[in-house]
């Protein structure tokens, strides 16, 4: 029960101060906060997922912010200069996002190289892509581009699910089902358990490693799309320090740094929490938002003590996980079977 | 057991950077036959199950299994072949569940989705099989070693393993864990698996394997069956030189009876801790060896860390030179001069990165304190001092201490303690994973130090060990002390009685 404890922590947190929201600001009930909500963290929770996974394997991956970044920008020249038609810019963009990711995964397998300095490195790259191929934000004028940000689902109560907000939760449902449910996700695992032994047991630890990244460069990729059509632009300095927003969430959500545990729930609430807080500065309206940071700051600290300590106690735990009273022991002689 | 040849490996070579490791091995392994791979460190044991799995790769040589040649190029690819090994590190990922471990990498799915329930119901038949019924939901990381040994065989076994490589499993199990894994072993060797036992036990080599195969300097020394193979003749073959144990058997003879010769050091009275140890009543003398023995998990490591503060006890009390003393940690126990080895060399002992002469000054430095630096020159004499006293190899006091053999790593910890001056040295596992040879070295050196007027406190699990250097043993039983033998009666078959009084069901495994 131990391993789900930050979960729960996590989801009584975020009802808590629900709550509390609500109290202070009775427009919190109504269904269109909870989709602003949504679609204000539609694009972080998106890139968050990517990260999840990336953690889980015991990796990090610091080039998500700059890959938002450079989607945008190429998006924006892509449709605008180029001419070319905003779907096969989408698949362009979704497509050469992977295969950077795979690039990076490639080198952290085969050069047995420390994710942080190849991602970082993989951060630099694609800011810098991103600012050559334009320095100043380019505006989107596609009708694609109108047509969708007028796209949504009325919610009873006059709130919106917007098209963002969807793709949001579809990209949770997705990644958790693959997280959850398949023999990849099992392996994510497994390498933030050890990859040395998960190789050892047979698994191809590089091909897992270059999917991990992939998948997170082009959820990266993805979320950059969420972007443009959220903004109708294109910069190259969108989405600084996006990378470090989604560690946080992905921290706050319950996934140990250090891998091997943690979940795509925990997770979402990660990003709902970080949502709620600015949403309850916006609605404050005499706080600076900066003051979302501090928060953020302090929930880290706090919920690293929390699995810190929970993970002491799992480990407590362990060791007193002795054979129920009355049973006969764990181990028996196999000559003693009838 | 047939005699049909399973695996047939010819002039099986590899060097590294120069270095011979490996020099045209053969080895026959036969259907439903347990065969002890033996030698002492360095010999070429772990670059022979290396190389014959593909973890690295062969320079030459020719391998077979069921008449078929295999070149693996890695483990998964010799797995696949059905050469399946389990290392004395379990092999496995203790955050997924024991289900998890099983099927990694071929779960049942459906339509993509792996089908936990499917998974974790022939988890339990699988390991039914084995004698284990756990909840193979847990996370592995909560189940003692000795079941994760298991879990990691019939991982390996399900992987259709025709042959089996077992390399030193039995380390860390104790008694009964291993006539557990005694009895799987038998059981799969019925089915016509082939069996490789890589071991340091010689005991468990006569108990259990068919046939010896010994390597020294990565050549062929001698296969024969084990029943014609006298022990002497063994360890003779093994060293290639006379002989650790007949002299240690010598020793044993010539034991003195100086019990209760030495002045008292130390004195527990009734010290224990609720839910850790029962109180125990304890004395050391100097020039005094006291064995603690008992099965693993029998509260031997924990009356240690008690008295050495590692763990702080709620009653009793420990009397220094007859004074009471208050021990609230380490750090005190340091200012009183204990001394406390721990088992775990690899992970709470050595500092792997740092070289031999760093590492023996270590303690010292601690209890001077960071203000008082010792100089280089007093580092060099008192590394070239021990490495000369403990014959430390190579006798390089910079080179790292990753680099020198299980052996000498454990003679350079000793170093560390005893360069601090101890009033009181506690040795817990001191000859865990060490070759024969240093074995008898180590032991040697337990009987000097304590002629030389120090009190030791040792622990481990060989108890004929315990009997050559013990002035008194005492014995422990599910975390209590059960036995305190003197003199004369200090023997192996009155320890074995002690641990096994009444003790009706054989006891649980603690988790490790």
């Amino acid at each position: 029960m131990s391993r789900n404890l930050p979960v729960l922590v996590a989801a009584l947190l975020f009802a808590a101060g629900y709550c509390l929201c609500a109290t202070q600001f009775p427009a919190f009930l109504t269904t269109r906060v909870v989709g602003n909500l949504l679609t204000d963290s539609a694009f972080l929770g998106i890139v968050a997922v990517g990260t999840t996974f990336v953690i889980i394997s015991g990796g990090i991956d610091l080039a998500v912010g700059s890959v938002v970044g450079f989607t945008t920008v190429f998006l924006a020249l892509a449709i605008e200069r180029w001419g070319i038609p905003p779907l096969a810019a989408f698949a362009i963009v979704l497509g050469a996002a992977a295969l950077f990711g795979a690039a990076m995964g490639a080198l952290i397998h085969i050069f047995e190289m420390p994710p942080f300095i190849v991602t970082l490195a993989g951060m630099f790259l694609a800011r810098g892509a991103g600012f050559l191929l334009s320095t100043e934000s380019v505006p989107i004028n596609a009708p694609l581009y109108s047509a969708v940000a007028d796209l949504s689902l009325s919610l009873p109560g006059g709130g919106r699910l917007t098209l963002t907000a969807g793709v949001m939760l579809a990209v949770f449902l997705v990644g958790g089902v693959l997280l959850h449910a398949t023999r990849f996700g099992a392996t994510v695992y497994a390498l933030g358990g050890s990859r040395h032994t998960t190789g050892l047991m047979g698994v191809r630890v590089g091909r897992n490693t270059i999917a991990i990244y992939a998948l997170s460069s082009l959820l990266a990729a993805l979320a950059g799309i969420v972007f443009s059509l959220d903004t109708a632009s294109g910069t190259p300095l969108s989405a600084v320090g996006v990378e470090l927003d989604a560690i946080a969430a992905v921290v706050i959500g319950g996934t140990l740094l250090t891998g091997g545990q943690g979940g795509i729930l925990g997770t979402f609430l990660g990003v709902m929490i970080g949502g709620l807080i600015q949403t309850a500065i916006t609605f404050d309206g005499t706080l600076s938002s900066w003051w979302t940071k501090i928060a953020t700051g302090l929930l880290l600290f706090a919920f690293i003590a929390l699995q810190q300590g929970s993970v002491a106690l799992a480990g407590r735990s362990g060791r007193a996980a002795r054979p129920r009273a009355g049973q006969q022991p764990v181990v028996r002689p196999a000559e003693a079977r009838p | 057991m047939s005699d049909s040849v399973l695996l047939t490996v010819r002039g099986l070579s590899k060097s590294f950077a120069g270095h011979q490791a490996l020099a045209g091995v053969d080895f026959t392994l036969r259907r439903g036959e347990i065969h002890a791979l033996l030698g002492e460190n360095g010999a070429g044991k772990s670059t022979f199950i290396k190389t014959l799995t593909g973890v690295v790769r062969r320079d030459a040589g020719e391998v077979w299994l069921d008449g078929e040649p295999i070149a693996p190029r890695s483990a998964e690819a010799a797995a696949r072949a059905g050469i399946a090994t389990v290392y004395q590190e379990v092999g496995l990922l203790p955050n997924l569940t024991v289900a998890q471990n099983l099927f990694l990498g071929r779960e049942p799915t459906r339509f993509g989705l792996v089908r936990n329930r499917e998974m974790r119901r022939r988890a339990v038949a699988l390991l039914a099989d084995f004698g284990l019924s756990i909840d193979v939901g847990a996370p592995l990381g909560r189940y003692p070693v000795a079941v994760q040994h298991l879990v990691a065989i019939a991982r390996a076994v399900d992987l259709s393993a025709r042959a089996l490589i077992l390399d030193e499993p039995t380390a860390s199990l104790d008694t009964h864990e291993v006539t557990v894994l005694f009895g799987v072993m038998r059981r799969l060797a019925e089915r016509g698996i082939g069996i490789v036992f890589v071991t340091h036990f010689l005991e468990q080599v006569y108990a259990i394997t068919d046939r010896i195969t010994v390597l020294r300097n990565g050549r062929l020394v001698t296969e024969r069956e084990t029943a014609r193979f006298p022990r002497i003749e063994l360890v003779h073959t093994m060293l290639g030189h006379d002989l650790a144990e007949t002299e240690a058997r010598v020793e044993q003879a010539d034991r003195p009876a100086r019990a209760g010769s030495g002045t008292p050091v130390l004195q527990a009275e009734g010290l224990g801790k609720a839910g850790y140890l029962q109180p125990i009543d304890l004395t050391v003398g100097s020039g005094e060896v006291v064995g603690l023995a008992g099965l693993l998990g029998s509260g031997r490591t924990e009356t240690a860390r008690l008295l050495f503060g590692a763990e702080r006890a709620d009653r009793g009390r420990i009397r220094l030179d007859g004074k009471p003393v208050q021990i609230g940690g380490p750090r005190d126990a340091l200012r009183h001069r204990f001394g406390y080895c721990p088992e775990e060399r690899k992970t709470e002992g050595i500092v792997a990165d740092l070289t031999v002469r760093e590492n023996i000054v270590l303690a010292l430095q601690a209890r001077r304190g960071p203000f008082r630096p010792l100089g280089r020159v007093a580092q060099d004499k008192i590394a070239r001092d021990f490495i000369a006293m403990l014959d430390i190899r190579p006798p390089d006091p910079e080179r790292p201490i990753g680099l020198l053999s299980g052996g000498n790593q454990q003679k350079a910890l000793l170093a560390r303690w005893l360069a601090t001056e101890p009033r009181l040295l506690i040795l817990d596992e001191p000859t865990r994973g060490i070759d024969v040879g240093a074995h008898a070295e180590i032991i040697r050196l337990i009987r000097r130090l304590c002629d030389e007027g120090l009190a030791l406190l040792v622990i481990s699990s060989e108890l004929e060990e315990i009997v050559t250097y013990s002035d008194r043993v005492i014995v422990m039983r599910d975390r209590a002390q059960v036995a305190e033998l003197a003199g004369s009666a200090v023997d192996l078959t009155a320890i074995l009685r002690a641990i096994a009084a009444e003790a009706a069901p054989a006891p649980v495994p603690e988790p490790a």
